[in-house]
């Protein structure tokens, strides 16, 4: 899943200066999983803005509301029903669930959160990322780890002279991707599959390189 | 001949290879070039351009390596992947060629984040192993990678790559030269050595694999300017092994300095019997003037001269 931090309060404080009344929106999805941008959060951030403001006698009126998903435009539509005069509205989904509501919104969608990574939780409170997206999986070659994620090179090929006791050298906390590729296909009795040269990528065609990609369903289009 | 570089005449005749590094100025300063050029000059085989190594800006390989080719010397020019996708790696290697240098070095290049350009978008387009490859197919089918667009001229290049026994995991590190050969690389370079009980594991491996039949490989060591900079890099530097009684013979001598080059030395003559070494690789660090006494005393001079 997408995860997110919440950006410092400061910066969140300077996008509303402008503003007398917003909305605070949630989203039910990821940011509530990973606890940057959920009900709870929208009830606490909401709280530490009327206080901020009210420090500086400049109250502000603020809506709270938190969607399932903001990411859909059913849902996303639905929004309106809060806007109810509010001048913006402060979305803490993902920077997808922002751009969604701009498309049906004409007062400025800002960003509570930074959108970090796709990945998993660890334990708890600890999330790490997992996937780039890349356009095409190799997980079937490197045993189910993924090197373009989680490799500081993207090494398609085996791991850099940088790989120490099982650690990357960038982050002595963060472990080489490439070790446990190969701690896994040994595992696995897999080892002879790191023999085979992964070609070249083709970022251009397959990844962000060529703009925004698009998935088209015809079966599924009305 | 691939390339037909000095380099590749001296491993095809058989003959222990010497290459040493010369790291390019941190700036457009020639005069850095000349003076460490002079100190290499009939002492080594060929000399080793590192493309920002580090992640330091200095001046670029190329240009480096077309100057130590004016002055007359041998470049072997290091291409890392960090810097360039492949369009402009392919487009440096025809100019490289063109400006006369027939060795080249393909590396991964150390991360962005140790150098002086801490906030810059690394690039990784190719690692290492494609980025041979590409050489390969440049050299013998005539074509960029991928692409059946014919190259006008020919590619003539010595391909080298890099190898660093003392990275782990290490049951893989022998594999990965071997990938590297199948990828179409000429002569390896390891990663400095002081842990020799591990350097003839891994050789041994190697030769287990057939690797040093196939390729040239070049041992590489640094000199130790002190027991301060041996503990450092001990402790600081991933991928290389100090084992302690180095660094307390170190510690120990009078003369730091005069004890690394000791150590050197005698490095080099015991590699030197390790079957499969086919040459060494001195990388000493900003103290290029020591590596003639370096090579004189490890006995390998004068260096042949082949037509």
């Amino acid at each position: 899943m997408i995860k997110a931090e919440q950006k410092p309060l400061e910066e969140i404080m300077k996008y509303l200066e402008p503003y007398k009344k917003i909305l605070l929106l949630g989203c039910g999805a990821c940011v509530t999983v990973c606890h940057s941008g959920g009900e709870k959060e929208v009830l606490l951030l909401a709280e530490a803005i009327r206080i901020a403001r009210q420090e500086t006698n400049n109250p502000i009126e603020i809506t709270e509301h938190t969607p399932p998903r903001q990411c859909e435009p059913e849902f996303a539509i639905q929004v309106g029903e809060f806007i109810n005069g509010a001048e913006a509205i402060l979305s803490l989904s993902c920077g997808v669930g922002v751009q969604t509501l701009s498309r049906y919104f004409n007062i400025p969608v800002l960003p509570g959160v930074n959108t970090v990574f796709m990945g998993e939780t660890v334990a708890h409170g600890l999330w790490e990322e997992r996937c780039q997206a890349c356009g095409n999986c190799i997980l079937e070659k490197t045993g189910g780890i993924c090197p373009i994620a989680r490799c500081a090179k993207q090494l398609l090929n085996g791991p850099c002279g940088g790989s120490s006791r099982g650690k990357c050298e960038i982050k002595r906390e963060t472990d080489c991707a490439w070790q446990l590729i190969y701690d896994r296909l040994k595992a696995l009795g897999q080892l002879e599959r790191l023999k085979q040269i992964i070609p070249a990528k083709n970022w251009g065609q397959e990844s962000r390189d060529k703009g925004p990609r698009k998935i088209v369903r015809e079966d599924l289009q009305i | 001949m691939k390339a037909g570089s000095n380099l590749e005449k001296i491993l095809t005749a058989g003959h222990f290879a010497v290459t040493a590094e010369l790291g390019p100025p941190k700036g457009p300063d020639v005069g850095v070039i000349q003076k460490k050029a002079e100190f290499l000059r009939g002492v080594v085989d060929a000399v080793n351009v590192t493309d920002n190594q580090t992640a330091i800006v200095r001046m670029s390989s190329i240009a480096t390596c077309a100057i130590v080719k004016q002055l007359g010397l041998e470049p072997v020019m290091q291409m890392v992947c960090r810097d360039r996708n492949r369009i402009a790696m392919q487009s440096d290697i025809f100019g490289a060629v063109a400006l006369g240098i027939k060795n080249i070095l393909c590396l991964t290049g150390d991360h962005h984040t140790f150098g002086n350009q801490v906030n810059a978008k690394n690039v990784h387009d190719l690692d290492s192993i494609q980025l041979i490859n590409m050489v390969r197919t440049m050299r013998e089918e005539g074509t960029l990678l991928g692409g059946e667009d014919k190259i006008e001229g020919e590619v003539k290049m010595f391909i080298g790559g890099a190898a660093n026994p003392f990275a782990d995991p290490f049951e893989f590190r022998a594999i990965r030269v071997a990938k590297k050969v199948e990828a179409g690389v000429d002569f390896i370079q390891t990663q400095c050595i002081y842990d020799m009980d591990r350097f003839k594991e891994w050789m041994k491996m190697i030769r287990d694999l057939g690797v040093h039949e196939k390729i040239h490989i070049l041992a590489g060591v640094t000199p130790l300017k002190s027991a301060g900079m041996a503990r450092y890099m001990a402790k600081n530097v991933s991928g290389i092994i100090i084992p302690e009684a180095i660094i307390d013979r170190m510690a120990k001598a009078q003369k730091g300095a005069e004890e690394g080059i000791k150590i050197c030395i005698e490095q080099i003559q015991e590699l030197r019997e390790i079957e499969g070494v086919h040459g060494i690789h001195i990388m000493a660090i900003e103290w290029e003037h020591m590596v003639r006494r370096i090579v004189e005393e490890a006995g390998l001079l004068p260096r042949p001269i082949l037509s």
